[in-house]
């Protein structure tokens, strides 16, 4: 009803050029105002839960700051000593070395499997494409805690059908197998977790980017007798390079700072096999009541993630030309 | 001829794999929640629905505080959302209507907002929580979701308002409308299906969120959420795993329905139809 309606207004409406209402000059000073009052909110908003946690966050790192100040206050400044501790702490390396590799191996798996899965839907036939993205796209809407759980069934000793399936396989040692007693396969395991969880938006993305790449090339690379692998590598991927970037440093910052996963399986152990950085940070401050060590470590993931979001940034404003 | 059959038949078969690949774990925990316990415990599990029982979904429910976390996650997500639609909507009025210094620097200042790595801001939220007394408190996670989804939300709605050609509302103004009464009489209603798709994934946002819900709400039980207790299910159901499954579907279940919602409507319904004419 709506639409009709407004139709009927444009054409009725005088061709005047495109600019924001109420650019005019000598208004009066409430219209002036009126731009600025209507993002206060967002703006205090972002004040207070955002910028002011931040701040906050950087003092303690500089303070001394546990459980004692916790409840009467009164913190005192001890300048870079937290720095000090973790940055001389050969833990706190081996947890920064981990999450890398975590990173990497994660990032590595969602860019490579989703950009075959994007490849793979663009090349069927519109049922099986309709099915595929459906399935997709179940597994992208199933909530984090949900499927945490679910791979902790999967995994399961006893009854876990992933044990089941092994053995039918013929991988006997695997009658019973313990996943999350051992790190490298609770490692594993959350790998499996977050790619099944990631890959999903990734491919549908890069999919959807895909379809913008004109017909024409890919008949006329196949006339000239490209094969897949040199279509993709000469002209899929040189149009999509901004796409891939962009999903590249969202699926890093994804990973980087991904606490849920590990804190509900594993807690980031058996040891500290799945001790990344935000989970390390969490458990410090909450198990040792060290919130002045906590706070730096954040820092430091805070300073790490933002060197990514610059990369992103760069990345998207070349795409968008402006805001 | 024979090379394209077979890589049709290749295909399909890869794409077959992939979508198994993608379900498998949804299907397993939904089947799993129907299973009767004997089922479960069974040497051979069976892959399909073969006896069907509700009784996991009944332990579930009548869990201790079941409802009582429903609640709670429910009101949270609600009014953490609405809160970010209201705000959102005055600043996305702003952003793409109006000629203002600061303009710029006010959308770079969202997008930034939009990357928060809110994992590193556990820490510093607990202590702000616990000094001005919010530890606890439901509203405490109303108004951390709100600022979670309030980024999204403007980026989102400005993109829907820009989309909304600003003749239409200018020439409201000639048929004698102020600019308020053009918003609401002509922009609003071309608006609305980006509202609700815009809160929708606002709400899915705040339903799942878990870390934060762990950690403010600590001595008040009933104050918890459902990603919480679910987390904690080991506690409730110790080895049950039909309960759990059934537990955790019913957490899925508003997700999913929103995502069936949401299908097409995102793309459809926006001013597409106006500016066309």
């Amino acid at each position: 009803m709506a639409v009709v309606q407004a139709e009927r207004t444009t054409a009725d409406a005088p061709t005047a050029p495109t600019k924001p209402v109420g650019d005019r000059r000598g208004r009066p000073l409430w219209v002036r105002l009126l731009p600025y009052l209507l993002v206060a909110p967002t703006l205090l908003g972002t004040a207070y839960l955002l910028v002011y946690p931040m701040v906050r966050n950087l003092l303690i790192s500089f303070q001394k700051f546990g459980i004692g100040q916790l409840i009467r206050g009164g913190a005192e400044f001890v300048g870079i000593d937290n720095y000090r501790e973790i940055f001389t702490d050969d833990k706190f390396w081996s947890v920064v070395g981990r999450t890398f590799v975590f990173t990497a191996i994660n990032v590595g798996l969602i860019m490579v499997l989703s950009t075959l899965v994007a490849l793979l839907i663009n090349a069927l036939d519109r049922w099986m494409r309709l099915t595929v993205m459906g399935g997709l796209v179940l597994a992208w809407a199933i909530p984090v805690l949900a499927a945490t759980t679910v791979f902790q069934w999967l995994f399961q000793s006893q009854l876990g059908v992933v044990n089941w399936a092994l053995v039918q396989l013929g991988f006997e040692q695997f009658d019973g197998h313990a996943w999350f007693a051992d790190g490298r396969s609770t490692f594993a395991i959350i790998v499996v977790l977050i790619v099944w969880q990631s890959v999903p938006f990734a491919a549908l993305t890069l999919y959807a980017a895909m379809t913008t790449v004109p017909r024409e090339l890919y008949e006329s690379a196949q006339i000239d007798g490209a094969g897949p692998v040199k279509i993709f590598r000469l002209i899929t991927f040189p149009i999509l390079r901004p796409m891939f970037g962009l999903i590249l440093c969202l699926e890093v910052i994804w990973v980087f700072k991904s606490f849920v996963q590990i804190w509900v399986i594993s807690q980031g152990g058996p040891g500290d096999a799945t001790l990344t950085l935000p989970v390390y940070a969490y458990q410090i401050a909450q198990s040792l009541n060290r919130y002045d060590l906590g706070a730096a470590i954040s820092v430091v993931t805070v300073v790490l993630l933002t060197l990514v979001l610059l990369a992103y940034f760069r990345q998207m404003f070349k795409e968008e030309g402006e805001l | 001829m024979r090379t394209r059959l077979h890589r049709r038949v290749l295909l399909n078969l890869l794409g077959l794999g992939v979508f198994a690949f993608s379900v498998f774990p949804v299907y397993w925990m939904v089947l799993t929640a129907f299973k009767p316990t004997k089922d479960i415990q069974a040497e051979t599990p069976s892959f399909l629905p073969v006896h069907v029982t509700f009784s996991h979904f009944s332990t579930a429910v009548h869990a201790d505080g079941f409802w009582l976390f429903w609640r709670n996650s429910a009101f949270v997500a609600v009014t953490g959302v609405l809160l970010a639609l209201v705000v959102a909507c005055l600043a996305a009025f702003a952003v793409a209507r109006m000629k203002w210094k600061g303009r710029q620097a006010f959308i770079l200042m969202v997008f930034v907002a939009q990357m928060t790595p809110w994992e590193a801001l556990l820490i510093p939220m607990y202590v702000i929580a616990r000094d001005t007394d919010m530890l606890d408190k439901l509203p405490t996670l109303t108004l951390i979701y709100f600022m979670m989804t309030l980024p999204f939300t403007i980026v989102t709605l400005r993109g829907f308002l820009n989309a909304i050609p600003a003749e239409l509302e200018e020439a409201g103004q000639v048929d004698g409308c102020n600019q308020f009464q053009a918003f609401r009489r002509i922009v609003f209603p071309l608006l609305a299906p980006g509202l609700l798709s815009t809160s929708l994934f606002g709400f899915i946002t705040a339903w799942n969120e878990f870390a934060f819900a762990n950690l403010l709400i600590i001595k008040e039980q009933d104050q918890r959420t459902l990603p919480v207790w679910l987390s904690s299910f080991s506690n409730t159901f110790g080895t049950d795993w039909g309960a759990t499954m059934a537990a955790a579907t019913l957490f899925m279940l508003p997700v999913l329905l929103i995502f069936l919602v949401l299908q097409g409507r995102v793309t459809t319904g926006v001013a597409a139809g106006a500016v066309k004419g």
